[in-house]
C-alpha cells in the first residue's frame, strides 16, 4: 500500500511542476484527486472545466480516467461523493479508484450516480486525452497521439503540439509531431503564409495521407494558396507513382523467389536429369508438414526453442524428402529413363498416394505453422512497408539457389552428376557408379523442394494440397527458362514474379494469372527451349 | 459388305459393339420392365451413371486417338471436353427461359443476380438448338486447331506439349472460375429444366439420351477405327514412332497432327454435350488438370493405342471410382495413385496386353514361336 502511495505523490508533484512550468495560463492548478472530486454532481460546464484542467495538468496517468468519462464508465458515489470507475458486474457495479487504478469493491446499482456527457463534452475529452498523451514518456505512445491528430486535423490541437514540439527530443516523434501541427493548420482558418509552410512540411513525406490532406486543404483555398497546394500535391503523387512500381517490384521479387524455391528443386530432377517428376510438388508438402511436426514437438516440449523452430526443420526437411525422393528414384523411377510420358504418369499417380497419406496421417485440414519472432514485423524503407518474413523468403531463396550451383560446379558429386547427365556409358566407363549418381541426384532435388517447404509453410496453408498448387507454376518456370540451366531458372522465376506483380493492378489477381500463362504459351511455341536453351544439334532429344 | 464392316471394326471391336448393343437393349428393358424386386432390375439413377461412364469412354477414345496414335500426350484434353459441356449447359440454360428463379425470360439467373443488364455476346443463338450443337463441336475443335497449329508449327513436341497443355486447360479453369467472364463463376450452369422439350428429370429422357451416349460411343469408335487404318493413318503412327524420319521422307507431320488433334478435340466436346444434360450441372472443376491426367490414366489401364482398351478402362475405372469412394472413400486415392505406377510399370499395354499376352500362351507351342518372331519383327 505504501509504494502506490509515494508514486501517485511523485506523480503529484510531477504534474504540478510540469503544469505551471508550460501552461501558466489556468488561474490556479489544482491537484488530480482534487479536480476528480470536483466530477462528482457536476453539471456539464462543470466537467468541462474540470477536463480543461484536467487536460492541462499534461499528466499522462489521468488519460484512463478520461477515457472513462468519455465512455460513461465514471460514476461517483452518493455517500460520500468520491468518484470511481465502474464496470457492471457482481450484484450492481464493480467499482475501481481512478488513480490507483485499485480495486474498491462493489456498489449497488442506487448507491451510484454516472457522471454525465454530452455530445460536445465527448469531444472536449477527446481532444484533451490527444492533448494529455503528446507528452507521455513512452515515445511510442506520443506518436499515437501525434498520427490520431494527424486523422483528426482539429485546430484545437495546434497550441499543445506546438509546445509538445519544443519539449521533444525525439527526431522521428517531432516529425510526426510537425506534420500533425501542419495538417491542424491547414484545417484552421490561419493566414496564407501560415499554410503555405505546412504545405511544404506536409509535402515533406509523400505517401496517401499528404495527397488526402493536401486535397482537403485545397477547397475553398486562395490562389496563392491553391498553386503551392497543387504544386505539392504533383510533387506528392509523382513520388508515389515512383514507389508503387518500386513496391511492385519488391512484391514481384517476392512472388518470383517463391515461385524459385518450388521450381528449383525441379530443376535439378527435370531439368539436368530429365525426369518428369509430378510429385516435386509433394516434397514440397512434405517439406511443410515437417516444419508443422517440428513446431508441435517444440511447443509441447521445448517452448524455448520457438524462434528456432525453423532452423531445426531445415536440415529435417532436407534429409527426409531427400530420403523419400532417393525411395521413388530407386523403386519407381529408373525402370522407367528414356520413358518421360510414362515417367508423368507413375509420378502422378504416387502424387496422389502420397497426398492421401499425408490425409491420413494429419488429417485433411490446414496445420497452423507459426512465424518465430524475427520473421514477424516490418520496417520501412522510404515510401515502401517491407514485412521481414518476406525479405527472409527472398534471401532464402538466394541462399539456397547459390548454393546449388556450387555444389553442382565446385564439388566431385556435382561433377559426377553433369558427367552422367551428359553422357551416361562414358560416366560409366570412367568409373563413375551412374545408378548412384542418379539416385543421388534425385535425391538432391527432392531435399530442395523439402526445404522450399519449409520456407513456403510460413506463406502458404499448410494443407495435403499445398504442393498441387506450385505444380503447374514450378514446371512453367523451368520450361520458360530454358531445362537444364540453373540461371535460366532463377531468370525466369523473378520475371514471371514482377511481371505477374505489373498485371496485377491493371488485370486483377486471377486475370493477371491467366495472362502470364498464355504468355508462357505463347513464348514456348516462339522458342520451344526456353530462354537460356543449351546449344546443341540433337533433332530428336 | 461385312468383311469391309468386320475389318473395320476387328475383333475385338466387334466383341465391343456387340456387347454396347446388349448394354442398350437390356439396360432400358431391365429398367422399364424388370420388377423393382428382382436382382436384374436397373433403377433410373444407375442408368444415368452408365450414361456418364459413356460419356468418359468416349472422353478416353479420344485421348486414345492421339496418344496412342500420334505421340502426342495431351494434358488438356479435359478442357475440350468442359467446354462442350459448357455449349451445351449454355443452350439448356436459355432453355430454361423464364421458369428461373428470377422469371426473366432472357437472362439466366445468375445474370440478373449480378444485375446484368443484357446478354453478352457470346450468348447469343445458344437459344437455338442446332447453333448450340454446332458450338458443341466448333469451340472446342476451333482451340485445338488455333492451340495445336501454334504449337506443331513450332515443334513444340512430348513432355514440352504435356506441359502447355495442362497449362492452357489450367488457365481456362481459372477464367471459367471469374464471374466476369459470364459463365456462372463458381457455380457454373445447373438447374437446366428440359432440352428441346423433353423434361431433362423424367425416366424416358434420361434413357434417351442414355441410348443417345451408346450411339455416340459407337460411332466415335467407327471414326476413330476409320481414321487409324486408312493412309493417313498410318502416318499417324509413323509420326509417333519416328517423328523426324517421317518428317525428312517428305510428309508434313505437323499437318497429319493438327488434324488429328482438332478431330480428337471435337469427339472430346461431344462427349462433354452428352455428359452434362445427364449429370444436370457444369462447373469450372471440369477444367481442373487433375481432370485431364485422370482420363490419361484410363487409357493407359486399358491399353493405349487400341481404342477398345481406352473404352474398356474409362468404364472400368469409373466403375471402380464409384464403388471405392462409396465403400471406402479413404482408398480411392491409394488405389488410383497405384494403379497409376502398377500400369506403367508392369503393363504398359494395358488390360487388353495381358490379355493378348495370356491368349499367346494358349497357343500351341510352335505357334507361339511364330507369333513372337512376328511380333519382335513388328517392334
Amino acid at each position: 500500500m505504501a509504494r502506490p502511495l509515494l508514486l501517485i505523490l511523485q506523480r503529484i508533484a510531477f504534474v504540478l511542476v510540469l503544469a505551471t512550468a508550460a501552461f501558466s495560463a489556468p488561474a490556479q492548478a489544482q491537484s488530480i484527486p482534487d479536480l476528480i472530486s470536483r466530477l462528482a454532481g457536476a453539471d456539464f460546464d462543470e466537467t468541462e472545466k474540470v477536463v480543461e484542467a484536467l487536460a492541462a495538468t499534461g499528466d499522462a496517468s489521468v488519460a484512463p480516467i478520461l477515457e472513462a468519462l468519455g465512455e460513461g464508465d465514471l460514476y461517483f458515489r452518493r455517500a460520500d461523493n468520491a468518484v470511481f470507475i465502474a464496470r457492471r458486474g457482481g450484484s450492481g457495479y464493480l467499482l475501481t479508484d481512478p488513480i490507483t487504478g485499485a480495486a474498491a469493491g462493489e456498489a449497488g446499482r442506487r448507491d451510484v450516480t454516472k457522471i454525465r456527457v454530452n455530445n460536445s463534452l465527448r469531444r472536449s475529452v477527446r481532444a484533451a486525452i490527444g492533448t494529455l498523451t503528446l507528452r507521455s514518456p513512452d515515445a511510442r505512445v506520443r506518436i499515437t497521439a501525434a498520427q490520431s491528430v494527424l486523422k483528426s486535423r482539429d485546430p484545437e490541437a495546434i497550441e499543445p503540439l506546438t509546445a509538445a514540439i519544443e519539449a521533444e527530443q525525439d527526431d522521428s516523434v517531432r516529425f510526426v509531431m510537425e506534420r500533425a501541427r501542419a495538417a491542424a493548420i491547414l484545417n484552421s482558418d490561419s493566414d496564407d503564409a501560415t499554410k503555405i509552410t505546412a504545405v511544404a512540411k506536409i509535402a515533406e513525406k509523400s505517401d496517401q495521407e499528404a495527397r488526402a490532406i493536401l486535397l482537403a486543404a485545397s477547397n475553398g483555398a486562395s490562389a496563392e494558396l491553391g498553386e503551392a497546394i497543387a504544386g505539392a500535391v504533383n510533387k506528392v503523387e509523382g513520388s508515389l507513382a515512383m514507389w508503387s512500381a518500386v513496391q511492385n517490384v519488391w512484391y514481384g521479387l517476392s512472388l518470383g523467389s517463391v515461385l524459385l524455391l518450388a521450381a528449383i528443386g525441379l530443376a535439378i530432377t527435370f531439368g539436368v536429369m530429365g525426369v518428369i517428376n509430378m510429385a516435386h510438388g509433394e516434397m514440397v508438402m512434405i517439406g511443410a508438414y515437417v516444419t508443422y511436426v517440428v513446431q508441435e514437438l517444440i511447443r509441447n516440449h521445448a517452448p524455448y526453442l520457438f524462434d528456432v523452430s525453423l532452423l531445426i526443420a531445415l536440415p529435417l526437411a532436407f534429409a527426409i524428402a531427400g530420403m523419400v525422393g532417393m525411395a521413388i528414384e530407386r523403386g519407381i523411377i529408373r525402370f522407367l529413363y528414356g520413358r518421360p510420358l510414362e515417367t508423368l504418369l507413375a509420378t502422378w499417380g504416387l502424387s496422389l498416394i502420397l497426398q492421401q497419406v499425408v490425409r491420413s496421417l494429419f488429417g485433411p485440414t490446414n496445420q497452423e505453422v507459426g512465424a518465430p519472432s524475427w520473421m514477424s514485423g516490418a520496417f520501412e524503407l522510404g515510401g515502401l512497408t517491407l514485412t521481414y518474413g518476406r525479405v527472409w523468403i527472398i534471401v532464402f531463396a538466394m541462399v539456397v539457389f547459390a548454393v546449388l550451383v556450387l555444389v553442382l560446379r565446385h564439388t566431385s558429386f556435382g561433377l559426377q552428376m553433369r558427367a552422367v547427365t551428359q553422357n551416361r556409358r562414358m560416366a560409366s566407363s570412367m568409373g563413375i557408379r551412374t545408378n548412384w549418381t542418379d539416385a543421388l541426384t534425385f535425391g538432391l532435388g527432392s531435399g530442395i523442394a523439402g526445404v522450399a517447404g519449409v520456407a513456403l509453410s510460413q506463406i502458404d496453408n499448410v494443407s495435403p494440397n499445398l504442393g498441387q498448387s506450385y505444380i503447374i507454376d514450378s514446371f512453367l518456370v523451368v520450361v520458360f527458362g530454358g531445362v537444364g540451366n540453373l540461371w535460366g531458372t532463377l531468370v525466369g522465376a523473378l520475371s514471371l514474379g514482377v511481371l505477374n506483380k505489373f498485371l496485377e493492378p491493371y488485370a486483377g489477381a486471377v486475370l493477371g494469372k491467366i495472362l502470364v500463362l498464355v504468355f508462357i504459351i505463347l513464348f514456348i511455341q516462339k522458342r520451344p527451349r526456353g530462354l537460356f536453351a543449351l546449344k546443341g544439334r540433337a533433332v530428336e532429344s | 459388305m461385312t468383311g469391309r464392316f468386320l475389318r473395320l471394326t476387328g475383333t475385338s471391336g466387334l466383341i465391343l459393339l456387340a456387347c454396347l448393343l446388349a448394354a442398350a437393349v437390356y439396360i432400358p428393358v431391365a429398367n422399364q420392365y424388370i420388377d423393382p424386386a428382382s436382382p436384374f432390375h436397373v433403377n433410373t439413377a444407375s442408368v444415368v451413371v452408365f450414361g456418364k461412364y459413356l460419356c468418359f469412354a468416349i472422353l478416353a477414345l479420344s485421348i486414345d486417338l492421339v496418344w496412342g496414335y500420334c505421340g502426342i500426350l495431351s494434358l488438356g484434353h479435359g478442357a475440350f471436353f468442359a467446354l462442350g459441356g459448357y455449349a451445351m449447359g449454355m443452350h439448356l440454360m436459355r432453355e430454361i427461359g423464364s421458369r428461373g428463379v428470377y422469371g426473366n425470360p432472357i437472362l439466366p439467373d445468375f445474370m440478373v443476380f449480378l444485375n446484368w443488364e443484357k446478354l453478352p455476346w457470346f450468348w447469343h443463338g445458344f437459344d437455338q438448338f442446332w447453333f448450340a450443337m454446332g458450338m458443341v463441336v466448333l469451340v472446342p475443335g476451333a482451340l485445338a486447331f488455333i492451340f495445336g497449329f501454334l504449337a506443331f508449327r513450332s515443334r513444340v513436341t512430348g513432355v514440352y506439349l504435356s506441359i502447355i497443355t495442362q497449362a492452357m486447360t489450367f488457365a481456362l479453369m481459372l477464367a471459367f472460375f471469374r464471374n466476369e467472364m459470364g459463365f456462372g463463376g463458381n457455380n457454373g450452369l445447373t438447374d437446366f429444366k428440359d432440352v428441346l422439350g423433353f423434361d431433362l428429370q423424367a425416366n424416358s429422357t434420361r434413357i434417351g439420351l442414355y441410348l443417345l451416349s451408346i450411339g455416340a460411343l459407337a460411332g466415335a469408335f467407327l471414326i476413330c477405327r476409320a481414321i487409324v487404318l486408312s493412309r493417313l493413318g498410318k502416318v499417324l503412327i509413323a509420326v509417333r514412332d519416328a517423328e523426324s524420319r517421317t518428317r525428312f521422307i517428305g510428309y508434313r507431320v505437323e499437318h497429319y497432327k493438327l488434324f488429328v488433334f482438332t478431330v480428337s478435340a471435337m469427339m472430346a466436346g461431344v462427349a462433354g454435350a452428352l455428359y452434362v444434360p445427364q449429370v444436370g450441372i457444369i462447373n469450372p472443376g471440369e477444367f481442373a488438370p487433375a481432370n485431364s491426367i485422370e482420363a490419361v490414366v484410363w487409357v493407359a489401364v486399358g491399353g493405349r493405342g487400341t481404342l477398345v482398351g481406352a473404352v474398356i478402362g474409362g468404364i472400368g475405372v469409373n466403375l471402380g471410382k464409384s464403388y471405392l469412394t462409396g465403400a471406402l472413400p479413404e482408398v480411392w486415392l491409394f488405389a488410383l495413385g497405384g494403379l497409376f505406377v502398377v500400369v506403367t510399370l508392369f503393363m504398359p499395354k494395358g488390360i487388353l496386353g495381358l490379355l493378348d499376352r495370356w491368349r499367346r500362351k494358349q497357343i500351341p507351342a510352335d505357334k507361339a514361336e511364330q507369333a513372337g518372331a512376328e511380333a519382335e519383327e513388328r517392334a
